[in-house]
């Protein structure tokens, strides 16, 4: 049984007439999209600008020269921690990572490099909070560790351990990523398979393993909790010595600065602030340049 | 589905290196060592947790994630023993509070950032001419970068006040007033609480779940979109009926891997939930506290109490669990989905 329906109404052209709700909702959707790309907006500037606001005004350069005193002074001491602690895990957590991540886009096969890489998929998703709290217990502690107080090492370590999965992930997708025909090229040239490695593939993946590292310096310039209790926080100048000698950094006085009662105190807060916003801004900076300069030197 | 990037010839290239053991062995052996470091680390950390959690967990038992008392007793009496444990007098470990505030202030977050991520990224793919494009980018890009100490100073003393005096009051007084709503009403309080938290953790996880959504909605076909406005979808219909379908489990990846970040997110909740140890929130803008939250800003304790450094370990233990669970569910799903470059947990 046939069951009849009426055609839809057209307009003078033959078409058929597009019921309103349907235009209403698409427009309701594109505003809706809009509001969103608003909601994103809007809060970076408001955190940008509202942090430049706060911080400007009272700026002095003498913040750059004179170290910490109790609540206020300068911050030239956390300046010198932060980039202290940058730089150690520069090298122990990037050779670590560079490392592991030639051998497993070059060596490691099978279930072998399944179980390194959940390895460090997993270390990647876990809080860094509990990263800092494992630190102390097992490194600065008294109380059943190594007892070697706050310092340097401890914050190395555990940030190494934090930034090790971006830049072992890094490293493998760049180097998974330069194209057979480099190999095979080098390879027919009679290259041996270790200088093949060194002098072209790792020199084509090294936009990608930079962008790693840079990666890995935004995070331990910007991490606090993990560092509060290894670095600890000190007023004077940083020495090199390794552990028992408590390290100031730049994003302490951020967290503990900023409601204390002392005006000056805020101040310093907000000053820190700007410092790791310029420095997060110089990373962010430097990565774009060495993606545009990778993409003009391909091919 | 795009196949993998390089599989010409991979084989070959693969086992000539590996024939060449000899030359490259150092090499090899340093990697092995480098590559089984995250490994090594992470079983430490679980045996760590798990052997310094103890004393908590004979302490205090299931009462730990049913309680809602936290007190470290009195830190500078003298220790006593029970069943065989020291500890400080009157120390009590409920920590059901810290856990609910974790999960609720998440929930909040992932509710605001997952519309808004999705919108905006359809947005940018689909409208947007690719200059803006490439500057709505930086935006993320920044939002992503940005120190979390710097998103916590900004809600504790720029958008929680500013939130508390003219924004709460109205949600207070519209919905707040509507019965079966009446957690939304009340003293909206000074700023520092559960909604301000978990607007903060909104804007951590945004560049995650948006930066992954607009890559992915980047990689839906073309056909596929072309086909469904040949048969007369409007955008909206396209986007819901095709686009987002395309993507959705990719999509799903990220938003887990996000509210991984907002579990485990620590120093920008610290500053903004008002670190109301042991007692849930009254209402929406109450203070309250995280598992993250308070480790961070309570483990000054634990130097002088070995029972509290059991207890965060245990506390931390109890993190670990519900990201982990997290986790193992994003990477299952990211992996079988997309390639990004980097882990999009954190980062640039």
């Amino acid at each position: 049984m046939a069951q009849t329906t009426r055609p839809p109404a057209t307009d003078a052209a033959g078409w058929p007439v597009i019921p309103a709700s349907r235009k209403v909702a698409n427009l309701l959707y594109w505003i809706a999209c809009g509001a969103a790309l608003l909601l994103i907006i809007g809060p970076a500037l408001w955190l940008v600008g509202g942090l430049l606001a706060h911080a400007l005004p009272h700026w002095q350069w003498s913040v750059l020269t004179t170290n910490t005193n109790g609540e206020t002074g300068g911050l030239k001491q956390a300046i010198l921690g932060t980039l202290l602690i940058t730089l150690g895990v520069l090298v122990l957590g990037g050779t670590i990572s560079i490392l592991a991540g030639v051998y497993l886009a070059e060596f490691a096969t099978g279930r072998h490099r399944t179980l390194m890489r959940s390895g460090y998929e997993i270390l990647s998703g876990i809080p860094s909070i509990v990263l800092g709290l494992v630190g102390y217990m097992v490194l600065v502690s008294v109380n059943g560790g190594a007892g070697w107080k706050y310092g340097l090492l401890p914050a190395v370590i555990v940030v190494s351990v934090i930034i090790t999965p971006y830049i072992t992930k890094a490293t493998e997708t760049a180097l998974l990523q330069v194209p057979a025909s480099y190999r095979e090229a080098a390879e027919a040239l009679g290259m041996s398979p270790s200088r093949t490695l060194f002098t072209i593939v790792l020199k084509a993946a090294l936009p990608g393993i930079v962008t790693g590292l840079l990666v890995a310096v935004a995070i331990s310039v910007g991490e606090t909790a993990p560092l509060l209790y290894t670095a600890g926080w000190s007023d004077f100048t940083p020495s090199l010595q390794l552990t028992g000698q408590p390290i100031g950094f730049l994003t302490y006085p951020v967290f503990a600065f900023f409601n204390l009662p002392d005006p000056k105190a805020q101040i310093l807060s907000y000053d820190a602030g700007l410092l790791l916003l310029v420095l997060v801004l110089v990373v962010i900076i430097i990565g774009r340049l060495v993606v545009a300069w990778s993409r003009r030197h391909a091919e | 589905m795009a196949p993998p990037v390089m599989s010409r010839g991979e084989g070959t290239v693969r086992s000539s290196l590996r024939r060449a053991g000899r030359s490259a062995g150092p090499l090899r052996v340093l990697g092995f060592i480098g590559a089984s470091i995250p490994g090594l680390v992470l079983i430490a950390l679980l045996v760590e947790l798990v052997v310094k959690s103890i004393p908590a967990i004979s302490y205090s038992g299931l009462h730990f994630v049913t309680g809602s008392a936290w007190s470290f007793g009195a830190e500078y009496g003298a220790p006593v023993q029970s069943q065989g444990l020291t500890h400080m007098p009157d120390e009590q470990f409920g920590a059901l509070p810290e856990i609910l505030g974790t999960l609720a202030t998440s929930a909040i977050a992932l509710l605001i950032a997952v519309p808004v991520s999705i919108g905006a990224a359809l947005l940018i793919v689909e409208r947007l001419p690719r200059r803006l494009a490439s500057v709505v980018g930086a935006f993320l890009e920044l939002l992503a970068g940005v120190p979390s100490v710097l998103i916590g100073l900004w809600g504790a003393l720029t958008m929680g006040p500013l939130f508390a005096r003219h924004v709460y009051p109205l949600i207070a007084d519209s919905i707040g007033k509507v019965p079966g709503f009446g957690a939304l009403g009340g003293s909206t309080g000074n700023g520092q609480g559960l909604l301000t938290s978990g607007l903060v953790l909104a804007v951590m996880v945004i560049p995650i779940i948006a930066s992954t959504a607009r890559d992915l909605i980047r990689g839906v076909p073309v056909l596929p979109r072309e086909g469904a406005v040949a048969l007369g979808m409007s955008d909206f219909e396209c986007a819901r009926k095709v686009t987002l379908r395309w993507v959705a489990s990719g999509i799903f990846g990220a938003i887990v891997l996000g509210l991984g970040r907002a579990l485990g997110e620590t120093i920008a909740v610290a500053m903004v939930c008002g670190v109301a140890l042991g007692s849930l929130p009254t209402n929406l803008y109450g203070a309250m506290i995280t598992i993250a939250a308070n480790i961070v800003q309570n483990l000054e304790t634990a130097i002088t109490d070995p029972m509290d450094l059991s207890a965060f370990a245990y506390l931390a233990l109890v993190l670990l669990v519900i990201t982990l669970v997290t986790n193992v569910i994003a990477t299952l799903l990211v992996r079988r989905v997309s390639g990004t470059a980097l882990p999009a947990g954190r980062g640039l």
